[in-house]
């Protein structure tokens, strides 16, 4: 990973920026309103912007698949391989489901299931690692590790 | 209503003019934004249209205006207010106290003379500085989307040059209205002090309880929040005002308490007010500007752009060079800030009862029509004049 610098644009958002391996320098703009810009530097002048790229948060989301989508299945064929019979499973939270507000200590999800919650995705922050006084919301996108029947059980508890 | 009825004798008449210059005010936003610049020059000139010795004098009661007016500067500082967040005035503090400071020294000075060599009192001289020190946020900001630079290197330092001015403007306006309100030099001391010592305690309450403060008003409709918003921004403002401290600069640290998602809420609900009241402000200040002496602040105004044209670039040099930008970098950073607007007439606004404030007035007005739109036409081609001579840069 290039070094990433980060500042601050009063008022409007912030500005992230690297130089590529080929030596392009690039930057992303990201404004308060979630509106996205991608920005390549002039080679010559490197403070001026000559590509601008303004993308909407759908577009963003878009791309991001695009370039992210290859990156995770690796790393999940990585993760897979490296941890015999274990596998990671994203699941949904539904607005139905019984768990809709409920804490991780009182879903008892290990204690059923064998599997354990390593992160849960709301909106766009992760929240590693969450402690058994999480509370779910509806929505939220729950990361779990464990067997594939475990899975199964947990998909069966937070969906059905 | 009864303020309107009675201040004009007809009520009816009275809408029929003021919506008539709505409608012509709309036209000229319209006009502006088709060229590219701000409406502030055209709400300028459609006031002198409709002033006094105006082609279409206006019979409305000053009362009505001038209490509208007030309250379109308070939300004009309200919503500067609510642009940034406590991070972003500590980190702004924290790189750009010394460019702020060459930036007052290259801007600010030139006024303040002027004012000197016109013959006017100190206190007009004064205000006159901060009228070619202060640059136009707003003009800043949309020359910089405009032209697709917000993603330039170079633009930090402009947007924290923004943020340093915007907090020197929170020193400087309780001074001045201390100063102009003076009564001898013990007195005007005293009220100096007071006012610096109230804008310190209100900008520490803001930034220790404003997430609190933020919490409280979460809650509720939009509808609830926007009169929460604008009853706290007048109360917060009266006080300061009681206390002689200038009502503007409460209403801006009113914005600044205010964080969160209560900030994006607040600053969408406040914008369209802000830019309704703001209009009839700007009409209102050169509405009382005679066009005569408008024409002769013209050769005084072109010196002093010139100058402040300077003043900017080399404000926006010091500010890049700090940051390691390039030459040409520099140059649009300062061409950015070249327009001055709406807080240069904030502050002509507040000398305008004063001996020398007739010729302040006009002055501060054909130097904003000037610098706003000399700016935007100079940032645009910043680019193209220096490549030349700074190709290796």
């Amino acid at each position: 990973m290039p070094d990433v610098t980060e500042t601050p644009l009063p008022g409007v958002g912030v500005r992230h920026e690297f130089t590529t391996s080929s030596g392009e320098r690039l930057a992303v703009l990201s404004y308060r309103s979630g509106r996205r810009e991608v920005v390549v530097y002039d080679r010559d002048d490197p403070d001026a912007a000559v590509t601008v790229l303004h993308l909407s948060r759908d577009d963003t989301r878009t791309l991001a698949d695009l370039l992210g989508a290859t990156q995770v299945s690796e790393a999940l064929t990585a993760v897979q391989q490296q941890l015999e019979g274990l596998a990671i499973d994203w699941i949904m939270l539904p607005a139905r489901s019984r768990f809709a507000d409920a804490t991780i200590a009182e879903g008892e999800f290990r204690t059923r299931t064998g599997a354990s919650i390593v992160a849960v995705v709301r909106d766009e922050t992760t929240i590693a690692a969450p402690g058994p006084d999480h509370r779910f919301q509806a929505g939220d996108v729950v990361v779990a590790v464990g067997t594939s029947q475990g899975l199964a059980q947990l998909n069966e508890l937070l969906v059905g | 209503m009864t303020i309107v009825a009675a201040a004009s004798g007809d009520a009816a008449l009275l809408f029929i003019e003021i919506g008539a210059v709505a409608l012509a005010l709309s036209l000229l936003a319209r006009l502006a934004h088709r060229l590219g610049i701000t409406a502030i020059p055209f709400y300028l000139l459609a006031g002198l249209a409709v002033g006094q010795g105006g082609v279409a004098p206006l019979d409305v009661s000053e009362d009505f205006i001038s209490l509208t007016a007030e309250i379109g500067v308070l939300l004009l500082l309200l919503t500067l207010g609510l642009e940034y967040t406590g991070e972003e005035l500590r980190y702004g503090l924290r790189t750009g106290i010394g460019p702020g400071l060459a930036d007052a020294v290259f801007n600010f000075t030139p006024g303040f003379v002027a004012g000197l060599l016109l013959g006017w009192g100190t206190t007009a001289a004064l205000l006159l500085g901060g009228v070619c020190w202060i640059s136009s946020s707003g003009v800043a900001s949309k020359v910089l989307t405009d032209l697709d630079r917000l993603g330039n290197r170079e633009t930090p330092t402009v947007l924290n040059l923004l943020v340093i001015e915007d907090l020197a403007m929170a020193a400087y306006l309780p001074v001045v209205a201390a100063v102009v309100a003076g009564r001898g030099l013990g007195a005007t001391t005293a009220t100096v002090v007071l006012a610096v010592v109230v804008v310190v305690l209100i900008l520490f309450v803001a930034l220790r309880w404003g997430a609190q403060l933020s919490g409280m008003l979460a809650g509720g409709s939009d509808e609830a929040l926007l009169l929460a918003v604008f009853g706290l921004t007048l109360l917060v403002a009266g006080l300061a005002q009681q206390v002689e401290v200038s009502a503007a600069i409460g209403a801006f640290l009113v914005g600044l308490a205010l964080s969160g998602s209560v900030q994006a809420r607040a600053g969408a609900l406040v914008r369209p007010l802000r830019d309704l009241f703001a209009a009839i402000f700007f009409l209102f200040f050169s509405f009382q500007i005679d066009p005569g002496s408008l024409a002769g602040a013209l050769v005084p105004a072109t010196a002093l752009v010139v100058v402040g044209i300077a003043g900017k670039l080399g404000s926006g040099w010091v500010a890049g060079r700090a940051l390691g930008i390039g030459r040409r970098g520099r140059l649009r950073a300062g061409s950015a800030l070249v327009a001055r607007g709406e807080f240069s007439i904030v502050i002509a606004s507040l000398g305008v009862a004063t001996a020398d404030g007739g010729d302040l007035a006009a002055l501060a007005a054909a130097y904003v029509l000037l610098s706003a739109v000399a700016g935007p036409l100079l940032a645009k081609y910043a680019e193209a004049v220096p490549a030349v001579g700074l190709r290796r840069a």
